[in-house]
């Protein structure tokens, strides 16, 4: 099969998921993420966005198609190989997943107690991200004193330790209220510019995708039912799970 | 009250030397025993459903011994082993032969109880190091272990008390403890005060454990606010 077109950062070519249950999580899925995107997954609950960011981050491999990362196919590649790949891949999570027996520092330096950064450097990095996240005072803190906005400010930091290139985000705002959701999201795009990061998103929320993605697929019963710059899908929509998305926004 | 204070200044050079030997027996069963039931907890965890490496046929062998471990009485696992302990450490009878039943005895019972600790761990947290690339043995030794400390500390609080309770049974073979004491100097010359004297010491030192313990965890305890 030849593709056309630019490398993308993230490629999936003919990509399908079926688990051992025979649940058809993802049907055929070919996508392109271009460098400094803030791209989109939407869909309703099933449509298969966490599967797609699961295979994106090397969580779990597809059971049909390629997975291309930096233009290097990440099937069937050792694990070694798995986990260099995967320092270039920080994700956040919609339930924070911090570590509760650490402090927010230890946190944010978790990442690079893994690649044995040494603790000086680590140190340094900490701060630096705290700041950039706006927790600088909380470095002490451990999460269970936190606010959710602040957890996720945390996880946030945490994933953006081994200066990654991709930022994978699962309904990073589904458990915030909507002032703080609108905080993370200004965060998030804030990292967008100033690191030029690429970042994926999966959200079932048209919100977020309208406040923050240049690019939105949209996911239905495991297929891509619509792809494109955000503003085409959402004004236009052409698929009928696109308009029920948007006739049912809150 | 004032008989048994004076029973008690007559045998306190035996419950010393009862105490020590108990405290001996306890402590070094706990350490062996913790040795060989840790790594064993460990094991049944990422061996199991949905662990880091997932092995019905292992998992099944491993949980059918610690299951049989666990559920053989101890007084039969302890006459039952007197040969075994002859053979190990060189003698059937005394303290350090009664380490052997009691480290067999222990030792299933800490690895369900390190079991249940990690299994308290969220999945969520083991994903996110799965997802920064952490391997198997970092997951093990930066997340499982240190987020299950807490109610690490709690299941040795209780092990422990439950040892020393085992180890006063040892005094069936001549192990020397407070169990031995109680026998010797308590039942068989039918004197009811020293056994008393004995109950008290053993529910001071299982308080003095507990508290230390359920002090330590609480202290180190960070999951709630
Ligand atoms: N481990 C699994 N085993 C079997 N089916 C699964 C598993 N994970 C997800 N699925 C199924 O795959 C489909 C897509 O799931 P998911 O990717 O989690 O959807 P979404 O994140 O969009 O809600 C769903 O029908 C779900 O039930
Ligand atoms: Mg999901």
């Amino acid at each position: 099969m030849i593709i056309l077109g630019v490398v993308g950062v993230i490629r999936l070519v003919g990509v399908s998921k079926v688990f051992p249950n025979g649940e058809v999580a993802l049907d055929n899925v070919s996508l392109t993420i271009d460098e400094g995107d803030i791209f989109g997954i939407v869909g309703k609950s099933g449509a298969g966005k966490s599967t797609m960011l699961k295979l994106i981050g090397l969580l779990t491999q597809p059971t049909q198609g390629d997975v291309e990362i930096f233009g290097e196919n990440t099937c069937a590649i050792k694990n070694s190989k798995a986990n260099a790949i995967k320092k270039n891949i920080g994700t956040v999570f919609q339930g924070y997943n911090l570590l509760m027996q650490r402090s927010v520092a230890r946190n944010i330096a978790f990442p690079l107690e893994l690649t044995k950064t040494d603790k000086k450097a680590a140190r340094a990095r900490c701060v630096e991200l705290a700041e950039l996240v706006g927790l600088a005072d909380k470095l002490g803190a451990y999460p269970a004193s936190l606010s959710g906005g602040q957890k996720q400010r945390v996880a946030i930091a945490r994933a953006l330790a081994t200066s990654p290139k991709i930022l994978l985000c699962d309904e990073p705002t589904s458990a915030l209220d909507s002032f703080t959701a609108k905080e993370i999201l200004r965060l998030i795009k804030d990292i967008n510019a100033k690191l030029g990061m690429t970042i994926v998103i999966i959200t079932h929320d048209i919100h977020v995708v309208r406040a923050v993605c240049n690019k939105t697929v949209v996911l239905d019963g495991g297929r891509v039912v619509e792809v494109g710059e955000t503003g085409d899908v959402l004004d236009n929509p052409k698929n009928p799970a696109t308009k029920m998305l948007l006739d049912f926004q809150i | 009250m004032a008989y048994l204070w004076e029973v008690f200044m007559d045998f306190r050079g035996v419950i010393w030397e009862g105490t020590l030997t108990t405290l001996y027996m306890t402590f070094a069963t706990v350490g062996l025993a913790y040795a060989i039931g840790l790594p064993l907890g460990v094991l049944l965890v990422c061996l199991g459903k949905g662990g880091l490496f997932p092995n019905k046929t292992v998992h099944g062998v491993l949980s059918f011994v610690v299951n049989t471990g666990r559920s053989i009485p101890f007084l039969i696992l302890m006459v039952a082993l007197m040969g075994f302990a002859r053979f190990i450490v060189g003698t059937g009878i005394g303290a350090t032969a009664a380490l052997v039943p009691l480290v067999i005895a222990a030792a299933p019972f800490i690895s369900r109880m390190v079991e249940t600790a990690l299994n308290e761990v969220d999945a969520g947290i083991v994903d996110a190091a799965k997802s920064m690339g952490a391997t198997n043995f970092q997951i093990i030794r930066k997340v499982m272990l240190p987020e299950s400390v807490p109610s690490l500390i709690r299941g040795f609080s209780i092990t422990t008390i439950m040892i020393m309770n085992f180890s006063a049974m040892t005094g069936a073979i001549a192990a020397g403890g407070l169990g031995d004491m109680a026998i010797r100097y308590g039942h068989m010359s039918r004197n009811t005060h020293v056994i008393i004297i004995i109950v008290i010491v053993i529910v001071i030192i299982v308080t003095l454990i507990q508290l230390l313990f359920n002090f330590l965890a609480a202290k180190i305890d960070k999951r709630l606010a």
